[in-house]
């Protein structure tokens, strides 16, 4: 049992800021949790952390040596793992002492390694599994529901590839989307309603969802068929939203 | 537009397109930099996967599959009875468009059936990229199949617009050539290669002094081979292979088993297995070419014309020489690690920084995951245990052959089955 809690706000800021405290305060038993998880017991003393720009940016500023560490911090966040700001601070205090972030003898070194690993696979499947769809007023809408919440690591990838494009791509698990408007990318809310998009669909749809599934069946060769590794790289978790394995 | 008629299009003009294996979309260097669409900067992706496996990043169709040949391997054939389709460039550019932005697809892959001449068939090839870049202002990426026999100045104009361009020498030998496409000329195959190399070099001369040179093929150019078709060895078709890497700078070489897809008697007969795993090879070959050092005669000669089939090429090599291992995995030189059958350069790479802390032993290898099946019998490690010394080849063979399990087994098992 950690001898202080520290709650902050789900957000990387917030995090950093706790991490920040952590130094502030010389606290050596504490346990970094999010608000929305938290549960109160009688032997850990409670602190709520007010996030802070600057002192989390001391944080960041303070690894800024350690570029893919950092890379790692981040993406080890988005993991949402219950226990990731155990191993992120772990990970950090270990870092700064040795100076050295390639020790993968380290548990929790190794830990955010390999999350990292995981993140990146998901966020490049994402990058290939999004499917547009046009809508009647020329926005192109696609759902997702990735593992990890990767949504801000794709953004960029996205905004590049299609500059001229209006787009929507909403990520149903975590209930938030983000909207490029043609200059920037915004975070949005919305109600989905399957039936309304259904009818917001441009008229053209249809037919270039059905020539993409006629598509997928003419270029695939019947006299190697191999559906072992066709799992493998498309594993069914995500068929739910791949046209070509789920039709409008 | 009649969405009816080009459903049936394209699949007519998929099908036929499918037997071309590449579906490279890297390697490319076209950003975004307009506000236009698409951005070919990044690595490949592979947006879907058919059922047999193979990844879908480009829309892989023919402009038509009208073809003025009667190649016998060639599914399009002039004296084959099937459906016949064009597409008209307009639809192809707005195929394109329209399955890039809804990111099914990184880009197009056009081929086509060669009507009236080369030059024309070329031509059209050429107006749908330029469409496609100049038009709608389309950064994905494009890869253009040369036109056998097309004249120099429209190779020179195809490389403006393509990421990359390919011909495929489909088969390995001159002889073959003869044999199964007679109106074709091996020098009509050869002449826009050679031209798209030079262009290559050309444009990468000039924008070292001049920065606002266009770029020309920045994803290279690339071939196909047909394995299976004619009774070409390994030997013919890995040599040359190494002929187009070097003499034409080729990025990659492909393989590709036959499908037997018609009825002649210069081929293998309809209904007969494609040879995956000889493809499979094949493949590893080249890989050991080109990343692991090997030359092909070490792997290939008069002695050993054909590639083993039960074990990989590295293990077959190293089977035949003995003399060169054990590798003591803590001193040997980098260019040796990677000739240890079983270990890939991620492996080797995993070593070389481990070794830099400590010495390493068999756990340690294991720690950092380093496949032991068949890399134990060829090194040796800081530990005592290695009592394989006086072991004969072909011992090890069986002993790997045993441990191991392979998805291709059913094909050269020849033991009997007794028991389930």
């Amino acid at each position: 049992m950690k001898t202080h809690t520290l709650k902050y706000d789900s957000t990387f800021e917030g995090l950093l800021t706790a991490v920040f405290t952590v130094y502030e305060e010389r606290l050596s038993s504490v346990l970094i949790v999010e608000e929305r998880f938290f549960e109160a017991n009688f032997f850990s003393k409670v602190n709520e952390v007010f996030t802070d720009e600057s002192k989390a940016s001391r944080v960041w500023e303070g690894l800024k040596e350690f570029q893919q560490f950092r890379t790692s911090v981040y993406r080890s966040f988005l993991s949402e793992l219950p226990d990731k700001e155990v191993y992120i601070l772990d990970a950090i205090r270990y870092v700064l002492k040795t100076r050295n972030d390639k020790d993968y003898g380290q548990p929790s070194v190794l830990k955010l390694a390999q999350l990292t690993k995981q993140i990146g696979r998901e966020k490049h499947r994402m990058k290939a599994f999004v499917r547009f769809k046009r809508t009647k007023d020329d926005v192109y809408v696609a759902i997702i529901e990735p593992d990890f919440n990767v949504l801000p690591l794709i953004a960029r990838h996205f905004k590049n590839r299609y500059a001229d494009q209006q787009f929507v791509i909403y990520d149903r698990k975590r209930n938030y989307g983000i909207f490029y408007d043609l200059n920037t990318v915004e975070l949005i809310e919305l109600d989905f309603d399957d039936a309304v998009l259904k009818e917001a669909l441009h008229d053209e749809e249809m037919h270039y969802d059905k020539m993409w599934q006629d598509y997928f069946i003419s270029t695939g060769i019947k006299s190697r068929i191999n559906k072992k590794l066709h799992l493998r790289h498309v594993p069914k978790r995500y068929w739910k939203y791949l046209n070509e394995k789920n039709p409008l | 537009m009649n969405f009816e008629r080009i459903r049936e299009k394209l699949n007519i003009l998929a099908d036929a397109a499918k037997y071309d294996v590449s579906c490279s979309s890297s390697g490319s260097n076209r950003k975004n930099t307009t506000k236009g669409l698409g951005d070919s900067s990044g690595m490949g992706i592979c947006h879907s996967y058919t059922e047999d496996g193979r990844c879908i990043s480009l829309l892989k169709i023919l402009l038509t599959n009208h073809c003025i040949f009667d190649c016998a391997y060639c599914v399009s054939r002039k004296s084959n009875d099937i459906k016949r389709a064009g597409f008209k460039i307009q639809e192809v550019v707005d195929l394109t468009i329209n399955f890039y932005r809804r990111n099914y697809i990184e880009g197009l892959f056009l081929s086509s059936g060669i009507f009236s001449s080369p030059d024309y068939t070329m031509e059209r090839l050429i107006e749908v990229a330029k469409k496609l870049r100049l038009e709608e202002n389309f950064n994905g990426y494009i890869h253009l199949k040369s036109i056998p026999g097309c004249s120099d100045e429209l190779m020179r104009e195809a490389g403006l617009y393509a990421d990359r361009l390919s011909i495929n020498i489909e088969i390995p030998t001159v002889s073959g050539l003869k044999l199964l496409a007679p109106e074709k000329d091996h020098k009509d195959f050869i002449k826009p290669m050679e031209k798209v190399k030079n262009e290559i070099i050309q444009y990468q001369a000039d924008k070292k002094l001049i920065k606002s040179t266009p770029v020309y093929a920045p994803a290279g150019q690339s071939t196909q081979m047909i394995v299976g078709a004619t009774g070409e060895s390994d030997k013919d078709i890995m040599y040359s292979a190494v002929h187009y890497y070097s003499t034409y700078k080729m990025k990659r070489v492909y393989y590709s088993g036959y499908v037997p897809v018609l009825q002649d008697e210069r081929l293998p007969a309809l209904g007969t297995e494609v040879p995956m795993l000889r493809e499979n090879r094949l493949y590893q070959t080249d890989w050991l070419l080109r990343f692991y050092g090997f030359d092909v005669r070490e792997i290939l000669n008069n002695q050993h014309p054909n590639l083993d089939v039960d074990i990989d090429p590295k293990l077959s090599w190293a089977l035949r020489n003995m003399h060169l291992f054990p590798v003591d995995v803590n001193k040997a030189e980098k260019r040796m690690l990677v000739r240890i059958p079983g270990l890939g350069m991620l492996s080797v790479n995993k070593i070389l920084n481990a070794r830099k802390y400590r010495k390493l032993n068999w756990e340690n290898l294991k720690a950092i995951g380093i496949a032991m099946n068949r890399a134990k019998y060829f090194m040796v490690c800081d530990s005592k245990d290695w009592e394989r010394k006086d072991l004969e080849p072909a011992h090890i063979k069986s002993m790997i052959l045993q441990s191991s399990q392979s998805k291709y087994q059913k094909m050269y098992s020849n033991q009997l089955r007794l028991f389930n």
